[in-house]
């Protein structure tokens, strides 16, 4: 989908346009993420928040409760004792959810892999993920290229069609 | 003070309980009389140590003893110290100096989390970093990680590569 | 938790109500999980869980060679990652006897000041808010930007360096390193006021922060608390004055001792004025620095392997967050055979129930706040 949806509003008063077109502009221009930094990733996360690397441009807010959020933003390593907690959270947010994967931790387990005992390798073993963002820690122009790839993937669904 | 007038003074008070590690600075103390060397070290007017820094617990070899450290300094003059304790590796126990320095509160359940060593007269040893239902200590060297942990997979699936 | 064996040992009394501040909170400090005894806005006692974040460090350090362990010391403490290689690095060099040329330790001390100062930034832009203000979070944020863009400059990278190596560092200085740092110095020596002037004396801060939280300088130290936090309490202790390490001796900086200005000494606010007063005395020590820094070559006294000889050693490293130790114990190969990180958060943390005694729920965030502790580094 283009941006020819908001090109017509500025012509005329009656718009004409399919429902889906228009429910997945404004899913994809309002992803209201769930903070859920864990460790040096979540530094990241913040800096992306911060002046510099603004992400509130993309209209993405950080909320603190999952009842309120669209994303949630795994950064950080993912250990055993919090896996139980990152599954009861995902499922305490309301559809629809998405979920990005941030840094090599929560990838694939990162850097821990080999010796790491307490360490999940990679948080989709526990809940469903949409984007994976490498790095270790990836720069904030990376998160914000990950949330961009997320929107792309958001105005590409078709939630009101009848799946065959 | 230096280290050999700390160890002359330590033995006058405690005899034989004090003895050192060969090339080193180093004093070891065993288990049983390591509660009143430690009182007498942060009463000691000439030791006053007040500040204790680390506790280490180390593991020598499958089949062998355990250790624990204890790195010392004294804000008042200005010196430190370091004292070893070696257990048996079968049942583990040192009496615990959290009632003389409250640091050593947190710093003895991390031993006793990743080593196993027990301290007598510790008002709440429990696990500290790993969750209380894990089984096994694993600093020590003879360790095997589980292959579940509550239905999640630990070791790294290495189908990918392999 | 079961509340009977609390009961037993005489804790939770009574009416009271425990209620788990879970771990995942929007305060910025990471996975800790707090379970408060209160009686709906008194604290009687407060547990601290820990272990959300325990990635096994030690475990890693026993299988992998000294150069690779150094990157995990980074990920340790996130915040302050130079001074986690600089502690580890240290450490191997004086076991190994290794002598290192004028120009790396200058350089390393250059580079652990601006890392102080952006440690510091983050915790007084995360403790303003905590307390409530978003402006001084975005404030420290867009200066902490020109820092990283510093070491990106130098390094290549922004938050986890591996930049200190055993026998020097991997990148010598780049050509306008010195001028661009002398700028960022110039620029955020004006800064510092603005910060003054939008916490330090604002009233609704003092308010929130004064006689709040305070301890004692003998509690403070037999609870192992250091760096910042025991200064603030009035003990005057500075492993850089006290025990100089690599070539602090040759530079002349104050030791920066709360005063107890607002309220009694050694509550938050001590704490938070500690943190902004010692950002001053790091820019003098880096101005100083690079007035004198000699040349040379950078990478003349790596060792090809890093095998040191049997034996132990403990360094004590003043880190921006406290004191920070590394026990190594070497047995003659190249993989060290035990390595213990002592943490200065985690003494921290572990005073949090004698400071929190007594207040209520929102005080117990501005404590934790000026505490200043990062999970990563408790929990290893």
């Amino acid at each position: 989908m283009d941006l020819s949806v908001i090109e017509k509003f500025n012509k005329d008063n009656v718009v004409v346009e399919k429902l889906e077109n228009l429910v997945n502009w404004a899913r994809s221009g309002s992803p209201w993420f769930f903070q859920f930094g864990l460790a040096c990733c979540a530094i990241e996360m913040m800096a992306a928040a911060a002046p510099r690397h603004d992400l509130e441009r993309f209209g993405a807010m950080p909320r603190a409760s999952p009842r309120q959020s669209d994303v949630m933003i795994v950064a950080g390593t993912v250990t055993l004792k919090m896996a139980s907690r990152v599954k009861r959270l995902y499922e305490q947010m309301t559809d629809p959810k998405y979920v990005i994967s941030m840094g090599s931790c929560a990838n694939s387990g990162g850097p821990y892999w080999q010796h790491g005992y307490h360490v999940l390798k990679g948080v989709d073993l526990i809940v469903p993920v949409d984007v994976y963002v490498p790095g270790c820690p990836p720069r904030p122009e990376a998160l914000i290229y990950g949330i961009m790839e997320l929107q792309r993937k958001i105005r590409n669904e078709k939630p009101y069609t009848k799946s065959a | 003070m230096d280290f050999n007038n700390i160890k002359k003074l330590l033995s006058t008070n405690h005899g034989e309980a004090i003895s050192v590690l060969e090339d080193t600075e180093i004093i070891l103390v065993p288990a049983e009389k390591w509660s009143e060397v430690a009182k007498d070290l942060k009463e000691n007017k000439d030791l006053t140590f007040d500040y204790l820094s680390c506790i280490t617990g180390y593991d020598n070899g499958a089949g062998k003893s355990i250790g624990v450290a204890y790195n010392f300094y004294s804000m008042a003059k200005k010196h430190s110290l370091e004292i070893r304790i070696e257990v048996d590796r079968e049942n583990p126990e040192v009496p615990s100096v959290e009632k003389i320095w409250r640091t050593a509160d947190w710093m003895e359940r991390e031993v006793y989390d990743l080593y196993g060593v027990s301290f007598k007269d510790h008002w709440d040893l429990r696990r500290i970093l790993l969750p209380s239902d894990w089984d096994g200590f694993p600093l020590r060297k003879d360790y095997k990680e589980p292959d579940y942990y509550n239905g999640m997979p630990v070791p790294k699936d290495k189908s990918y590569w392999e | 938790m079961n509340t009977e064996y609390l009961k037993e040992l005489g804790i939770i009394k009574g009416d009271e109500m425990i209620l788990n501040m879970g771990p995942q909170h929007p305060s910025t400090h990471g996975v800790l999980r707090l379970k408060i005894h209160t009686d709906g806005e008194i604290i009687s006692f407060i547990e601290p869980h820990l272990g959300y974040l325990h990635r096994c460090f030690e475990k890693h350090c026993e299988n992998l060679s000294y150069e690779q362990c150094i990157p995990y010391t980074d990920r340790c403490d996130y915040l302050a990652a130079m001074h986690m290689n600089h502690g580890f690095v240290m450490g191997v060099e004086k076991l190994m006897g290794i002598e290192l040329p004028e120009r790396v330790e200058y350089i390393r001390i250059i580079i652990a000041e601006l890392q102080r100062i952006a440690s510091h930034l983050m915790a007084v832009g995360t403790f303003g808010l905590d307390v409530g203000g978003i402006t001084p979070f975005t404030w420290c944020f867009r200066d902490r930007e020109r820092v990283l863009d510093l070491f990106e400059y130098l390094c290549g990278a922004r938050l986890l360096y591996n930049y200190m190596w055993v026998g020097g560092v991997s990148h010598d200085l780049p050509k306008d390193f010195i001028k661009r740092t002398t700028e960022f110095l110039d620029y955020f020596e004006t800064q510092i006021p603005e910060y003054n002037q939008i916490l330090t004396g604002n009233k609704i801060f003092i308010e929130r922060t004064a006689d709040v939280g305070v301890i004692p300088a003998d509690v403070a130290l037999n609870y192992g608390l250091t760096g910042p936090n025991l200064r603030a309490s009035g003990h005057s202790y500075d492993l850089r004055k006290e025990e100089p390490y690599s070539i602090y001796d040759r530079f002349d900086f104050d030791v920066v001792v709360g005063e107890g200005t607002h309220g009694t000494l050694g509550d938050c606010w001590d704490r938070y004025y500690v943190r902004i007063l010692e950002m001053y005395e790091s820019i003098k020590i880096i101005r100083q620095a690079m007035a004198d820094i000699p040349n040379g070559d950078v990478h003349e006294a790596i060792p090809k392997k890093v095998k040191p000889p049997k034996g132990d050693i403990y360094t004590r490293y003043e880190s921006a967050r406290g004191e920070l130790g590394f026990y190594i114990k070497s047995n003659g190969k190249n993989i060290p055979s035990r390595v213990k990180m002592r943490s200065p958060a985690f003494a921290s943390l572990s005073a949090l129930n004698e400071m929190a005694e007594g207040w209520m729920m929102s005080d117990v965030i501005t404590i934790l706040g000026s505490l200043d502790i990062v999970l990563g580094e408790i929990d290893r």
